[in-house]
């Protein structure tokens, strides 16, 4: 546990510090292009906030894939740590959660105002904002797994995004439907429960992955 | 692992094999594909309400089902090419997925093709074939991976553990858009009440089917050939760059 705090932290301040910044910066700048693109129309901005919430937080997920592992692989510190007593998995755990809290765990409060500014209600705000705290830590846990397997590869960045967008595709339309109107409540189970199973399997397949590259 | 299976896995065997049932297989394949081109265009009647535009379904949905069973087939043989370590279960799972994405192109520009004239609208953002174009991705996304990573057995382990958490996710992903209200039609021939499709359209289906799964096996066949003399050769040129 305390090796488990020790690592998180360093994840937070030397890793997914700036990957942070850099996501919520993006996402910012989605949410004040939106009505300029689209024109301040309220009731158009209302209908349309939750799903480019959402999109925007799934984009600036993948922004901070590539900092998840890459650097570690290559200074050989991933390395050191695998070889140590601490679980491979535990390590990734850590590493998503650090990812989590830094990149996506913002967003979800920044969308409170965001949701604000964009003609929403109070109520939906924070409907949103919860959706998001649940649904999205399965954006972190699919990411590592496109960010283990494009880990030397020519132009990882951007095959890390082909690969995991289309597993992302579950937990963005549960989430859009989470967060508010019908079916909301049903969403909200079933973002969670996409988030619980990607808990149960992502840690373990990464460290697999990742397993097979330190081998060789 | 049986030693039979072991014997036919050696890639030497399956070369030579594979060069005498190969062309049998190109063959039977073009008859099969003509047969079924035969029967679905001239004899199966035509649609009373849809026309000669319901024809497109004979190419339309076997594509579909080897597109799907292409995707299966190559979760099948990553797995067993990591848990037994048999390079040639790899080589099959690389050379299945070009065919399976020609065919999920097919399977997109067959349906839209039908949609222009049935629904009104060459695209519909409904559950099946937003599933489809999904599934494309997948094998784009699995065809990149293997390019991308130099070295054949990591890229064997990182596009299998892909190929292995995708098929997981093609039954969420098609669950998940099917919270859309569907416009396409409920599946009719693979049914627990039996096929509710008339016998004299269910033939060219089924003839098409065959004949598309003959071209798939020969080309995935063809690949294999090709993917294990590229690898000879990559062997060759490092050996002598050693030397």
């Amino acid at each position: 546990m305390k090796a488990f705090k020790a690592l998180l932290s360093r994840e937070l301040g030397r890793v997914q510090l700036g990957a942070g910044g850099l996501s919520v910066l993006f996402f910012l700048t989605v949410v004040v292009l939106l009505p300029l693109g689209i024109g301040p129309r309220d009731d158009l901005l209302q209908q349309i906030a939750p799903g480019i919430l959402w999109i925007a937080v799934l984009l600036a997920s993948l922004l901070g894939l590539e900092s998840m592992f890459r650097e570690d692989f290559e200074n050989g510190s991933l390395e050191a740590m695998a070889t140590s007593a601490f679980p491979l998995e535990a390590i990734v755990l850590a590493k998503c959660l650090a990812h989590w809290l830094a990149c996506l765990l913002p967003l979800a409060v920044l969308s409170v105002p965001c949701g604000l500014l964009l003609y929403l209600s109070v109520s939906e705000s924070i409907g949103i904002a919860i959706a998001m705290l649940l649904g999205t830590p399965a954006f972190s846990l699919l990411g590592s797994i496109g960010a283990a397997l494009t880990l030397d590869a020519r132009r990882g960045n951007l095959l890390a995004l082909l690969l995991v967008l289309p597993l992302s595709m579950p937990p963005l339309i549960f989430g859009v439907l989470a967060s508010g109107g019908k079916g909301s409540a049903s969403g909200l189970l079933l973002g969670i429960g996409l988030s619980l199973g990607a808990l149960a399997i992502a840690p373990f397949l990464s460290s697999a992955i990742l397993w097979t590259r330190l081998r060789a | 692992m049986t030693p039979l299976m072991n014997h036919y896995a050696h890639p030497t065997h399956f070369m030579r094999i594979s060069s005498i049932v190969l062309p049998w297989l190109a063959v039977a394949s073009v008859v099969a594909l003509a047969v079924a081109l035969y029967v679905s265009l001239f004899v199966a009647p035509g649609d009373y309400r849809q026309g000669q535009a319901a024809r497109i379904m004979f190419l339309h949905v076997p594509a579909a089902w080897l597109a799907l069973g292409g995707y299966v087939a190559i979760a099948i043989a990553s797995a067993t090419g990591w848990i037994w370590k048999r390079p040639l279960a790899d080589v099959a799972a690389r050379a299945i997925a070009p065919t399976g994405a020609c065919f999920t192109l097919i399977v997109l520009l067959t349906g839209s093709l039908w949609g222009k004239p049935m629904w009104g609208s060459w695209w519909v953002w409904d559950a099946r074939l937003t599933s489809v174009a999904i599934l494309l991705l997948l094998y784009l996304g699995y065809i990149a991976l293997w390019n991308a990573i130099e070295e054949p057995t990591l890229a064997a382990r990182a596009a299998g553990a892909l190929a292995l958490i995708g098929v997981v996710n093609v039954p969420i992903i098609h669950f998940s858009v099917s919270w859309w209200n569907t416009l396409h039609q409920p599946a009719s021939v693979l049914r627990l009440d039996g096929p509710t499709i008339h016998p004299t359209l269910l033939l060219p289906l089924l003839l098409m089917f065959a004949a598309l799964s003959l071209l798939m096996v020969a080309i995935t066949l063809a690949r294999m050939r090709l993917e294990i003399l590229r690898r000879r050769t990559r062997m060759l040129r490092l050996r002598s760059a050693q030397t």
